[in-house]
């Protein structure tokens, strides 16, 4: 009767297994979005761009070398690891938030009723987003010569880690709330309530020291800023400013200047708390 | 034949909505069974939860020989699903989405790929396999997801009203594939839909209303119920003529959608007479078989046809999801 090929029925993968090919798939789907899709690319890069060049630019001539003295980074090499901060920010939020287009599209159904753990689809997503916006942020690292930043093999082998970290941080906060979202019509909410905050508070614009008590507060509640932070540090250093003045310009907590490695533990911490909670929320059948 | 589906006072509530009532039923492997109503009867609340995307309020429900609820994931492994709005992603291929489909449901690529290419064939969407599904067509889309809902050779296909939004000559050509499938896999089909013509090919009906079963038996075991024969009258005054119907033949008529409606055991001998004996001028008489929207009627006083208008609301408002 059946002429059709018949699929061998295998016994049915294991739970992990069955969750570690839903993680995969979803990740290279991601990936294969990404890399197809030239113009989010290209358009991702253009804001950093134009922060870099006009806002940076603009502002550079007046606030001279920072830290004092003579030995300072000039404000645009101050700023330039807070913009590859910034677009890492906004392209983790804007790819978690794509579940809601998955959702409205119908796409999110057939992965639902797939033989993979609902927790399998946020952590793929997660890692998806999260690789496709370390790429983005690592793509500016084109115009570390036009900034005067020097960048060793090495900086760049530590700035990886570090981005992908904070963009795993970033795209599990987008995913907690695409959980509960239905339309896309919430993107432009997500933009002024989420997304801006987390910017202007994340010191990518200013160094964080020095604040209101109130803005010292917000700022370090902001797991941005401990993102952004390590990558400063590393790029700077990288570009020879000593660390007496890269402490200066760096985040403290209580008075204490931060080292990269305790910053990542702090964003690693805090994506690990938000991925769970983003797939709890998920994992609630109707 | 063994049942591959069983449900066991099935109720399902949403809040203070009861969107399914208490249903039973049985579906044996290789069935062609259709679930019949109108909109919001509860079909769609039925098919997800038999799909695993619901969870029951109350009742069993064991679909491919496991609990819906115990083991969802076999019960995954086993069923294909055809939704009532697209579920492709339309920014990768026809073959990626498909590639896709077989990485989660765990089937090795020596197997998938031989069946995609003779199912695709059988669609023919072949040539079109290395193409975005954003440059498909509705029936296009329609067909990938059928071929996607068997790739994994599903002991059971669900299509919840798979034809939906698609002109007449799309939707015969999607029946006449799912025919085919049938023939060459042996899968068994279970269809929620409200075309009748739809339901008239199933082995067996439910129909549904208000979230319970109001009558399961093949669509022509349900026709003979209704029995008799269908006589529509259009004349220049209704209500004078059913008047007279009554008063003068004894019959039970109805006023549907501006006509007569008149059941008789022999409407082909009945004609002649009221053309001869009625005094309201008959703009138009016609005969016909009773069909399942008759028996929907005979058993809700309503037509599932009313509905119908709401698929053009429903097209809008898949247009505007879709951009």
């Amino acid at each position: 009767m059946a002429t059709i090929e018949v699929v061998e029925r295998l016994r049915p993968p294991s739970a992990v297994m069955r969750a570690l090919i839903g993680i995969f798939t979803l990740w290279q789907r991601d990936l294969l979005r990404y890399w197809r899709d030239r113009t989010r690319i290209a358009g991702g890069l253009a804001q950093p761009l134009l922060f870099l060049i006009i806002f940076g630019a603009g502002l550079s001539p007046w606030m001279g070398t920072l830290g004092g003295a003579t030995v300072g980074p000039d404000y645009l090499q101050f700023l330039y690891p807070g913009i590859i901060g910034m677009s890492v920010l906004f392209s983790s939020i804007f790819s978690a938030v794509s579940v809601v287009w998955d959702r409205e599209f119908g796409f999110l159904k057939e992965l639902l009723v797939a033989p993979i753990p609902r927790w399998a689809i946020v952590v793929g997503k997660a890692l998806g987003g999260s690789t496709t916006s370390m790429l983005q942020g690592l793509l500016l690292l084109l115009l570390a010569p036009l900034i005067g930043v020097r960048l060793q093999l090495g900086t760049i082998l530590l700035l990886i880690p570090l981005l992908f970290l904070l963009a795993f941080s970033l795209s599990s906060i987008g995913l907690v709330i695409a959980a509960r979202m239905r339309s896309t019509e919430g993107f432009g909410l997500v933009m002024n309530f989420l997304v801006t905050p987390l910017l202007f508070l994340s010191g990518a614009l200013y160094p964080l020291n020095n604040l209101p008590t109130w803005l010292t507060v917000l700022t370090r509640i902001d797991p941005v800023t401990y993102g952004i932070d390590a990558i400063r540090r590393v790029v700077l250093s990288s570009a020879g400013v000593p660390q007496p003045v890269i402490d200066q310009l760096g985040v403290t907590l209580f008075g204490h200047p931060l080292h990269p490695l305790l910053d990542a533990v702090i964003v690693l911490i805090l994506g690990i708390f938000l991925i769970v909670l983003a797939a709890r929320q998920f994992a609630r059948p109707d | 034949m063994p049942a591959t589906i069983e449900v066991r006072g099935l109720v399902k509530r949403y809040g203070a909505i009861t969107a399914v009532d208490g249903i039973d039923f049985t579906v044996d492997r290789g069935e062609f069974f259709g679930f019949l109503g109108p909109n919001g009867a509860g079909k769609t609340t039925t098919i997800n939860v038999l799909c695993t995307l619901a969870r029951p309020t109350a009742g069993s429900v064991r679909v491919a020989g496991h609990d819906v609820v115990r083991e969802p994931h076999l019960v995954r492994q086993r069923i294909g699903i055809i939704f009532q709005d697209p579920s492709l992603d339309t920014q990768l291929t026809a073959w990626e989405n498909l590639a896709l489909h077989a990485r989660v449901y765990g089937i090795p690529s020596t197997s998938w790929r031989p069946r995609a290419e003779e199912l695709l064939r059988m669609v023919e969407l072949w040539e079109r396999r290395n193409s975005l599904v954003r440059t498909f067509s509705g029936g296009m889309k329609r067909r990938l997801e059928i071929v996607r809902g068997l790739l994994h050779a599903p002991e059971i296909l669900f299509l919840d009203e798979p034809t939906l939004g698609l002109d007449p000559q799309t939707r015969r050509q999607i029946w006449v594939y799912l025919a085919e499938l049938r023939r060459q896999t042996g899968v068994t089909l279970f269809l929620t839909t409200h075309y009748l013509e739809e339901a008239e090919q199933c082995d067996r009906v439910a129909i549904i209303d208000h979230g319970r079963i109001i009558a399961l038996d093949a669509p022509e075991r349900l026709k003979a119920r209704v029995g008799r024969d269908i006589i529509l009258l259009s004349t220049e005054d209704n209500t004078r003529a059913v008047q007279e119907l009554k008063e003068r033949f004894g019959l039970v008529p109805m006023v549907v959608d501006g006509t007569v409606r008149i059941e008789a055991e022999r409407g082909d001998e009945l004609i002649p007479q009221l053309v001869r004996q009625l005094t309201v001028p008959i703009r138009s008489v016609s005969l016909r078989r009773p069909s399942l929207d008759d028996v929907f009627l005979a058993l809700t006083g309503r037509q599932i046809r009313d509905e119908e208008a709401s698929d053009l609301d429903l097209m809008r408002e898949r247009m505007r999801v879709r951009h």
